[in-house]
């Protein structure tokens, strides 16, 4: 391979300055200005604050409510992920045998991709409501009398529901690829070994699909923790009442609704520790089981 | 006529106002306000009334969301030095921005600086002194201001063969015949604002020690004594019973039933009055709030709801001179009684009590009349209002327990000592923002 080399010492670094100046702006600023409040209780208006030390963390641990708000968002951040990844590989493992029509198929199981998420939590809201949504009418067929906004259960599943309904096309359309992507070869020498078409795909789609999948766990759980904010918004109606809401939306709730600055930085220095925490564990500890081939 | 008189005078003054100032250009000043729907389009209906009254100032009204988005927005801009000149404040943040010193310009001080008259006794005694500081000094412009009225489905009544009950306790005697006439006989929509806030000033109980925090922040802590616990008590055995509906915190899901005509009665705003009137297709009226007769001093006023105009500091003179003229057309008798009239929010003076009066509108509209009667009540020591920092939080945090209550998560009075503990909590925190 040839080697490339900069004629200049300064040009890589100017190269790299516009992402370097991005990161900065829009990350290591806010993030600076996040700790840094997180030890003040500052006067919305700006005219006055007092520094508290840790207090504000400490209010937040204490509390009742952050808690029950961490405890939700590990439930839903699991669910998602778990529903939203499963469906999609088991649709994207039936999409791929399809013959006939397969685009069809396939345009129908992708279309729900370009929704936003506050359009899909509308949707959810509106198949939802406890006067005149569709699904509630026929869980109450079955006995179940659904009330959204009322029960936190029911709440959650709408929730849960409206969440992997988005996301599944995102992960439907990697699988699909991925799975394409595996040689006929190897497909074909494996059903000459085994006859079993589940134990196929276990000991050998599955495997080749690794990358693919450790990929979009880590894409799930970063959408199940931050991007259904538009989702949980629009379901609990800009109300929290006794609704489930996730930790990003108890940020936004504490900060922009309250206007308790820093108790909202605390809360979003905690979830940056979370997110440390998670990719450091995703890339040392699982990614050493993914082979790439 | 009194109309055009009263538009003729105005742009007297508001040429007079100009001459300082270099008039062949309008000044122009931004409202931010949280009035969607009907009620904003009254908002445009105000502004353009202004604007063609005379020259010398433009007003140019926004709608920023409801009413937390247009506070969060407002201090936003004021902090980026962008604020509007005018910004509508509700009740639950009046403690936020009036706790924060300079940020306004307190209203009795621009109009009186404007050379505009200012007579606090001009206004009804009930919105006198909620958005006012602790020495009684005016800061926020009331502007929509209502009161939670009880609703009735007249059709309801009549099948049930009932009366409207003035108590809970004559609710408990109808309530099964209503349920049985095919209605669920009681929805709120707003428990807070209508079980918690009101329900202490109704029954002249403290809200909060310092003088329901009128008197400072430091130390205030929530006050909650059996009454207000019985009533929860008692609205859960009816939510049980299939006496009362719950439709989760939203407004709007609470109203949407009672328009339907599924419920018989239905406490909301009287500010809710326009909006019904357009919408349902059955003849309703309104009485006050209900009490419970077995509360000692009970039937008093109830505390003034809805928001205040604020007018921000930061502004050339000139813009402040406008803000202080639109005041002046704003509080006008006319205003007052077309804003009243078409969106059921009370007048805030006298006057335009008076001229409503004398114009028929409740022989016309008896329900039209109740919120500002229910304001003009008796009033007795904790029916002034309350002042409490980081509000909007303490209204979650009532939200959260007391759905908890009805969804049978918690008991009331768990709920009750968990509002008090992470209430105070929020109280304490609140008093620490001001420091230096």
């Amino acid at each position: 391979m040839k080697k490339v080399q900069f004629q200049s010492p300064w040009l890589p670094y100017l190269l790299l300055l516009p992402q370097l100046g991005i990161v900065t702006v829009f990350f290591l600023w806010p993030a600076a200005q996040a700790i840094q409040s997180s030890f003040y209780l500052e006067d919305p208006f700006g005219f006055g604050s007092t520094y508290v030390g840790l207090d504000n963390f400490k209010d937040m641990i204490t509390s009742t409510d952050y808690g029950r708000v961490a405890r939700f968002t590990a439930v839903f951040t699991f669910f998602v992920t778990v529903l939203s990844l499963g469906i999609a590989l088991l649709l994207a493992v039936k999409a791929d045998k399809v013959l006939r029509g397969a685009s069809a198929y396939k345009t129908l199981l992708m279309w729900v991709y370009a929704v936003a998420p506050p359009v899909a939590g509308l949707i959810g809201v509106l198949l939802f409501d406890q006067h005149v949504g569709p699904i509630v009418d026929l869980f109450a067929m079955f006995g179940w009398k659904m009330q959204i906004g009322v029960n936190y259960f029911d709440t959650s599943f709408a929730m849960i529901v409206t969440a992997v309904w988005k996301q599944i096309p995102v992960n439907f359309i990697f699988f699909l690829s991925g799975l394409q992507g595996i040689s006929k070869s190897v497909q074909e020498a494996a059903s000459i070994d085994c006859r079993s078409g589940f134990r196929r795909f276990w000991t050998v789609t599955f495997p080749l699909l690794a990358p693919t999948g450790f990929f979009l766990l880590i894409i799930n759980i970063t959408y199940a923790f931050f991007d259904t904010f538009g989702i949980v918004d629009v379901i609990v109606k800009n109300e929290p009442g006794n609704n489930p809401v996730t930790l990003v939306y108890k940020v936004y709730l504490d900060g922009f609704r309250g206007n308790d600055l820093g108790g909202s930085s605390a809360q979003s220095v905690i979830l940056m520790a979370m997110v440390f925490i998670l990719t450091i564990i995703q890339f040392r500890l699982i990614e050493r089981r993914v082979h790439y081939t | 006529m009194a109309y055009r008189k009263t538009v003729a005078s105005l742009v007297a003054a508001a040429a007079l106002l100009g001459t300082s100032s270099a008039s062949f250009a309008a000044t122009d000043i931004s409202w931010w306000h949280a009035m969607g729907g009907k009620l904003g389009e009254v908002v445009v209906d105000i502004s353009n009334g202004y604007n063609e009254s005379q020259d010398a100032c433009k007003i140019t009204p926004v709608f920023k969301g409801t009413y937390e988005e247009t506070l969060t927005s407002g201090i936003a801009a004021f902090r980026a030095g962008e604020q509007p000149n005018i910004l509508q404040v509700f009740d639950a943040g009046a403690a936020t921005i009036i706790g924060a010193k300079g940020a306004v310009i307190p209203v009795e001080d621009l109009l009186k600086d404007n050379g505009l008259d200012f007579n606090i006794e001009d206004y009804i005694a009930g919105v006198r002194y909620f958005y006012a500081d602790s020495d009684g000094k005016m800061i926020g412009m009331p502007f929509n201001s209502s009161a939670p009225i009880l609703y009735i489905n007249e059709d309801a009544m009549k099948k049930a063969g009932v009366e409207a009950p003035k108590t809970y306790e004559e609710f408990e005697a109808i309530a099964p015949k209503l349920k049985e006439a095919g209605y669920v006989p009681l929805v709120q929509s707003h428990l807070p604002w209508e079980f918690v806030e009101n329900f202490k000033s109704r029954h002249n109980l403290q809200f909060a020690t310092n003088n329901n925090g009128y008197d400072g922040a430091e130390g205030t802590e929530l006050v909650f004594g059996e009454p207000i616990k019985n009533h929860f008590k008692a609205a859960k055995k009816w939510l049980d019973e299939g006496l009362f509906g719950y439709y989760g915190t939203g407004w709007g899901d609470n109203q949407t039933p009672f328009n339907e005509g599924k419920v018989a009665l239905w406490i909301g705003s009287s500010g809710s009055f326009g909006g019904i009137a357009d919408t349902v297709d059955f003849p309703f009226s309104a009485t006050f709030l209900p009490y419970w007769e077995a509360v000692e001093g009970a039937n008093k006023a109830s505390f003034i709801g809805g928001a205040a105009l604020f007018a921000m500091s930061g502004k050339p003179a000139e813009e402040n001179k406008c803000v202080a003229s639109f005041f002046e057309y704003l509080t006008s008798p006319e205003v007052q009684y077309m804003w009243h009239k078409e969106t059921g929010y009370v007048p805030i003076t006298e006057a335009a009590y008076e001229l409503a009066k004398k114009d028929g509108h409740y022989e016309r509209t008896p329900a039209a009349e109740v919120g500002i009667k229910q304001l003009s009540l008796d009033g007795g020591e904790w029916t002034k209002g309350y002042r409490m920092g980081f509000y909007v939080q303490i209204r979650d945090v009532m939200n959260r327990e007391l759905g908890k209550v009805f969804s049978g998560e918690t008991s009331v009075d768990d709920a009750f000592a968990t509002i008090k503990a992470d209430g105070d909590k929020l109280l304490e925190r609140f008093a620490k923002t001001t420091g230096n």
